[in-house]
């Protein structure tokens, strides 16, 4: 049954998709650690941990793409699921610190130590394991989603109203998270990581090891959105989109089904704010930010909504855009940058990047072979 | 059900551009890293110039920009010219790490210039430790750190909260008795006011009832409750004062509220150690007048060398309104030492210049001569200063040496035993009691 | 009454004038004020007490100078100097102008707090028997914090001759306070009690806990007594305040999100962008200001009423072009409008970053929104009353556009049915674009307020975006009267909340309530009701 999902799901972009992400996750960490510095292939170990970073934020646009592009929901505060899994995630990598804090306590974390706390809270409890620590990372953010829609969704909150109370509560989370009383760090969050799973988390090697596992993350998650979208399941999901009153009068129960992939969304984002972590070296309350997740909204956008190959070029795409241009001399005007790109995107490019390429192909191919008609495309969005 | 011609089709054109693009962007960054040019030495600087913290750290990036100009002019060093990378981290701590990596992987910079909160300083130390680099930081902060690739110029606690403390219970200070310590949410209030709390405590003899810890989350706008809790605080017959570490955004309504409720500073007086001349800039100070600031440099003072430094400023800047601060002077003192250090190590290279910065002594502004110290911090000079009718400060009160800099805290108690020292022991935590280095 | 007052004045003004003791006055007047010359705080304490002490004339002259920090120096003349607003010096114990060329070493006279609070006590026994019933008044006041037992005979006097009751008054808790603090009977004692408990503000508080504690045993329980009393009476208006604060951030709230109402609430636009409307009204203000403090310093009292205009204009047409050039491509996509016009708020902060430059702007209080009054045990201060004010104005005047105006129903029936009203012959697409600029106008508007208690810098609107949008969600989009109900019971709602829980605590509780609110009712407070919102 599963092979046969999975088999279906894959038409030959998907392949593509997959084998690109496949040699990417290959190709960098040899070019980064086989290759001399001095050669030309050479991928310095700046841009593995940048493109590491990228990968992430392109597992957060698939979570998201999954979604809204699929289901409808535009949720902005999906930056919360990516912080709990991050938080979860780093909440290990403080336990593995052990004596190597600067106040050398075994148990306690250092910013602990420094506010005279004398007991571990509760619910750093078990997360020096780290089968519990990745434990966490799906359970916590899906729990969370899981609860959140549950009241969500069987009340019928749609649309702009949900949201707005999604904002509120990233934006809830954030400010919990930043009193130091909430025992997670405050403001200067969880940093100065040292290993993961015995290995040093600055060493080249983990690196590349993190970044590949980060590109396998995508090509899973992927997988998974693929299987679901293209099986029934995924079919009752986009009449839920284009027409959620007539699909629940049809007799689906839309909450049941907006329920399980909005939590299995929050699931893939937690798994991207776990792997986020290590990469970057810290987690702070600013990642729970209202602006982070409508960024993280706006790369499916510019990417192509419901197409999740743009999710993730739409992440790698906009991210890359600022890092460019927040070095040098443009640095003072970045910000022009990026909003212009939003506006131009949205204005010109209704359907994203993906979305728009492949509309023209399709016209193209129409107008190629308008009488071989043969079936029905995949539906784009509608608004 | 997916039709697989149609997709498909459609989507082999992208898949090729897309992976051509690929390639096209790493070769460019690669070949932009290999060209790296030898004949000048480069100095990054990494504060944020836009999102919430670039009300604060633009200046701080005009400043360095202007030392480098002046160090240039002045035939460079070592016979090369000084460059400035510029980096953006957009007041968002994870990029603070990207950007701090980048400068140093990529531009292959001496030394950075940079941060002014403490999680951004957090946010880099892994990196800067990672790759063996040197990064000033200027701001005032909590303390309780002492690492070999940072120098600190800004003031540790005992540099700025202690004396104010004691200022304000001296009779010139009003003899101070009952004490608001009020203060944003992070770790530097909190820091702050755990030694301040102790200090009160133990060393100023103050009761518990005495003391009222407060706090309130960044940006904090709507202040009426907050001051009406400290003007009923206030109302116990007692000489009140209010030491306040809150920060940045949230100042402005702070003030402008104490000033509506006619909390005037002879009733009770407000001692910050966060609002400086660029503060205040933003402010009507008029109700003001009065409450107090702990720098270790007041743009009031004067003397020759702050004279030149406020007129070089103003005609680098090009705006003869623009203000002077504290940061500004740590930037100066950590620019010149670190000129002195690569002169003496003859190198630029980070690691050598570390070994060469400790001992190194550089004038500051106001008139005494700060030495780094082997927990690299500076020694400096304690002001405290009024704020007058124009946005200036008064100094009602200094120090009379320079006060040494102490990176642990002997009033917390898990850090009272530590010492750093990166000249003879080369440890930043160094136990005294069980003499080992790594905190226990 | 009047007669024996004139005969007071005659009598002083007659001693000033006898030639004998001018030369001495003078003299002494010259003693006190050469420690101001020595640069030395303990010494300018000396010095103040001295010229108080004086009964010169010229006292009150050189200590308001010297508050105000018009006292100027010299040291190696040995002199000291009033410096008027024009730079003229004068001689300060004369009041001569200076014979000569200037002193080239003049510096002010620096005093810190314990210095101004000398002064303030000072001032206070020399003018409580000024011409003006104002500054008698806070002369009383001043000796009442000050509670100095030389001020006690002039006191006296001073109550003597009052008419004012109002002064009369103050001047007699003055005298209330001073007779506690020092050695009286302890029949004296019982009344000055009275009359602190009568007076019950914190300052009254204060007084009663800092009273040394040897006094006799009826004294004291009279005053323990008295404490509880006026603890028990703040108590109660501690509430009255919370509702006031909660009213006040109610109505900063709906300055805030009565914008959003329009442009979110009745048109549909998710405006992300809303928030940089109400930080250029903002800036307006601060360029009207900066405009008025150039050209004509005494308008600046009216420069918020200029600015009010300015900014509606500025921000409703910086609207109309958003509209035009943006929005308009995106109706029926409020979701690609949310992106778009965030990308658009990138912009206006960073143009507004580029040109005004990172820092804070500084906008002045006018007078009359500076200080505060004292409503039985609660202050209140007029910025917040005026803001409260100008919210209900913004909020009767939109309120009155839409229901009277033509325009009004233009838009309403744009709203309601586009095809409909296009068919009427309404041009929807003008009526868009007004609307639009209406609701930034409206936010430019809000920026005005604002800046009276917040900072003005880039970064102000973002602070009060989700704000808006919660306040416009639980209020029921399309409803300005939920608009209105929803900023005030969230502002109300917080402020009682916070004494318990504290800043943050308290704005957590106010989102998960909002979040749970939601679910019961998805369409907020006033939803409105029919088919079309399911469109």
């Amino acid at each position: 049954m599963t092979p046969h999902i999975l088999i279906r799901s894959l038409d030959r972009g998907a392949i593509v998709f997959l084998s690109a992400v496949a040699c990417i996750a290959i190709v960098v960490p040899v070019l980064n650690l086989a290759m001399p510095p001095t050669s030309a292939l050479y991928v310095p170990t700046y841009l593995v941990a940048l493109f590491g970073k990228y990968a992430c934020y392109a597992l957060l646009a698939l979570s998201i793409d999954l979604i809204w592009g699929y289901c409808g929901i535009l949720s902005l505060g999906h930056g919360a699921f990516f912080a709990l899994g991050g938080y979860a995630m780093g909440m290990y990598l403080m336990r593995q610190i052990g004596t190597r804090g600067v106040y050398a306590n075994p148990i306690l974390p250092d910013f602990m130590v420094f506010l005279n706390w004398k007991q571990l809270p509760v619910s750093w409890y078990g997360f020096q394991y780290f089968p519990y620590a990745a434990l966490m990372v799906l359970v916590v953010p899906g729990v969370l989603a899981f609860v959140f829609g549950w009241f969500a969704f069987r009340s019928r909150v749609t649309g702009v109203y949900l949201s707005i109370i999604t904002q509120a509560l990233t934006f809830a989370l954030m400010l919990g998270f930043f009193r130091n009383n909430f025992g997670f760090g405050g403001n200067n969050g969880l940093t100065d990581f040292k290993d993961i799973l015995g290995f040093s988390v600055q060493a080249e090697t983990t690196r590349n090891a993190l970044f590949s596992i980060s590109c396998v993350a995508i090509m899973i998650s992927f997988l998974l959105c693929r299987a679901i979208i293209t099986s029934k399941f995924g079919k009752v999901l986009i009449a839920i989109r284009d027409a959620e009153a007539r699909t629940r009068f049809l007799g689906y129960r839309v909450e049941s089904y907006k329920l399980f992939v909005f939590t299995l969304s929050a699931c893939m984002a937690g798994v991207a704010g776990a792997l986020y972590v290590p990469q970057v070296g810290i987690i702070n309350p600013s990642e729970f930010a209202p602006a982070n997740s409508i960024e993280a909204v706006i790369w499916v956008a510019v990417g192509g909504r419901g197409t999740l190959t743009g999710a993730v070029i739409g992440a790698v795409l906009v991210n890359y855009a600022k890092t460019y241009f927040t070095s040098g001399f443009l640095a003072a005007y970045w910000l022009f940058v990026l909003g212009a790109l939003f506006i131009l995107v949205t204005l010109l490019l209704p359907r994203g990047v993906v979305g728009t390429l492949r509309q023209w192909n399709a016209l193209r191919r129409d107008r190629a072979s308008a009488a071989a008609e043969d079936g029905v495309r995949e539906p784009l969005p509608a608004e | 059900m997916l039709n697989s011609t149609g997709v498909v089709a459609a989507q082999r054109p992208w898949s090729r551009r897309w992976l051509t693009a690929v390639a096209g962007l790493a070769l460019g960054v690669m070949t932009a890293s290999a060209a790296r040019a030898e004949d000048t030495i480069k100095v990054g600087i990494l504060h944020s110039l836009s999102g919430t913290m670039a009300i604060s750290e633009t200046t701080l990036k005009d400043v360095v920009l202007m030392l480098i100009d002046q160090q240039n002019k002045k035939g460079g060093l070592l016979g090369k010219k000084l460059e400035a990378v510029v980096v953006d981290p957009a007041s968002n701590w994870p990029l603070f790490a990207e950007k701090a990596r980048e400068l140093i992987s990529k531009d292959h910079v001496s030394v950075v210039f940079g941060c002014w909160t403490s999680v951004s300083r957090k946010s880099v130390l892994p990196v800067f430790k990672e790759l063996n680099n040197l990064l000033f930081y200027p701001v005032q902060y909590e303390g309780e750190e002492s690492e070999r690739n940072v120098i600190y110029t800004g003031a540790a606690p005992n540099q700025q909260a202690i004396p104010a403390v004691d200022y304000l219970a001296s009779p010139d200070g009003g003899s101070v008795k009952r004490w608001v310590l009020e203060g944003t949410d992070y770790v530097y209030p909190r820091t702050t006011n755990k030694i301040l709390e102790a200090y009160l405590r133990d060393v100023l003899k103050v009761a518990p009832e005495d003391i009222m810890i407060n706090y309130t989350p960044f940006g904090f706008s709507d202040w009426q409750t907050e001051v009406s809790k400290i003007k009923a605080f206030g109302s116990a017959g007692k000489k009140t004062a209010v030491v306040s570490t809150i920060n940045g955004d949230a100042n402005v309504p702070f003030y402008k509220e104490l000033g509506n409720q006619g909390i005037k500073a002879t009733d009770i007086p407000v001692v910050a150690f966060s609002v400086g001349e660029e503060e205040l800039a933003g402010l009507d100070t008029k109700p003001l007048v009065g409450h107090l600031a702990a720098w270790n440099y007041f743009e009031s003072i004067k003397t020759p060398a702050n004279e030149a430094f406020i007129k070089a400023w103003h005609e680098f800047i090009k705006n003869p309104k623009r203000t002077t601060n504290d940061p500004m002077e740590a930037h100066y003192i950590g620019f010149n030492m670190w000129v002195k250090a690569v002169e003496k190590a003859g190198t630029a290279d980070p690691d050598k210049v570390i070994e060469a910065l400790p001992g190194t002594r550089q004038a500051n502004l106001t008139g005494g001569v700060s030495e780094l110290l082997p927990n690299h911090h500076i020694t400096k000079p304690v002001f405290i200063g009024e704020i007058r009718p124009d946005g200036q400060f008064d100094v009602v009160w200094k120090t009379k040496d320079l006060v040494p800099g102490a990176a642990w805290s002997p009033y917390i108690a898990t850090s009272k035993n530590l010492i750093g020292d990166w000249v003879k022991l080369k440890c930043g935590n160094y136990n005294t009691v069980t003499k080992k280095c790594g905190g226990a | 009454m009047r007669f024996c007052r004139a005969c007071l004045v005659a009598l002083i003004v007659a001693l000033c004038f006898a030639p004998g003791w001018e030369t001495a006055r003078a003299a002494s007047v010259a003693d006190a004020i050469a420690h101001f010359t020595a640069d030395d705080f303990s010494e300018t304490l000396t010095g103040i007490k001295a010229i108080a002490s004086s009964g010169d004339p010229r006292a009150e002259t050189i200590l308001r100078a010297l508050q105000d920090g018009q006292l100027q120096f010299s040291a190696e003349r040995k002199a000291v100097y009033i410096k008027d607003n024009s730079g003229k010096l004068t001689d300060a114990a004369t009041g001569q102008p200076i014979s000569g060329d200037a002193p080239a070493d003049t510096d002010n006279v620096r005093i810190n707090n314990r210095l101004r609070g000398a002064i303030d006590a000072a001032l206070g026994g020399l003018t409580l028997l000024a011409k003006s019933p104002a500054t008698r008044y806070d002369a009383a006041q001043a000796v009442f914090k000050s509670r100095q037992a030389s001020a006690l005979p002039t006191l006296v006097a001073a109550i003597a001759n009052e008419q004012d009751p109002k002064v009369k008054h103050a001047m007699q808790e003055a005298r209330a306070a001073i007779i506690l603090s020092g050695a009286a009977s302890d029949q004296d004692k019982l009344a000055a009690v009275e009359i602190i408990r009568q007076r019950g503000d914190q300052d009254s508080l204060g007084l009663l806990a800092s009273l040394p504690t040897n006094m006799s045993a009826t004294v004291m329980k009279r005053v323990t007594a008295a404490i509880n009393t006026i603890k028990n009476r703040l108590a109660l208006w501690e509430a009255v305040q919370n509702a006031w604060y909660g009213i006040s951030l109610g109505s900063v709230l709906l300055l805030a999100a009565i914008g959003l109402a329009i442009t979110f609430g009745v048109m549909g636009v998710i405006n992300m962008a809303h928030g940089e409307m109400v930080m250029l009204g903002a800036y307006v203000t601060f360029v009207v200001q900066d405009i008025i403090r150039a050209n004509d310093p005494a308008l600046f009292d009216y420069s918020l009423a200029i600015a009010i205009p300015a900014s509606f204009l500025v921000a409703g047409g910086v609207g109309i072009l958003i509209e035009r050039c943006i929005i308009r491509f995106l109706y029926g996509r409020p979701l690609e409008t949310l992106l778009a016009t965030w990308g658009l708020s990138l912009i206006l902060q960073q143009a507004v970053r580029t040109a005004f430059g990172p820092n804070n702007r500084e906008v002045g209080n006018p007078s009359w929104m500076s200080g505060a009054v004292d409503v039985g045990g609660i202050t209140i201060t007029y910025n917040r009353l005026w803001i409260i004010c100008f919210a209900i104005a913004v909020f009767i005047a939109l309120l009155a556009l839409l229901r009277f105006t033509r325009f009004g129903l233009e838009m309403r029936a744009v709203t309601q049915n586009r095809s409909m009203a296009a068919s009427m012959g309404i041009r929807t697409s003008r009526v868009d674009a007004l609307t639009f600029g209406l609701g930034s106008g409206v936010a430019g508007m809000a920026g005005v307020a604002l800046s009276q208690i917040d900072n003005v810098s880039p970064n102000l609107g973002q602070g009060y975006i989700i704000d808006s949008f919660m306040v416009v969600v639980f209020g029921g989009v399309g409803n300005l009267w939920g608009t209105l109900v929803g900023s005030f019971v969230l502002g109300i709602a917080n402020k009682f909340l916070e004494p318990y829980a504290g800043a943050v605590l308290g704005k957590i509780a106010i989102l998960v309530l909002i979040i749970l609110f939601i679910q019961k009712r998805p369409r907020g407070m006033f939803a409105l009701k029919g088919r079309a919102i399911e469109a």
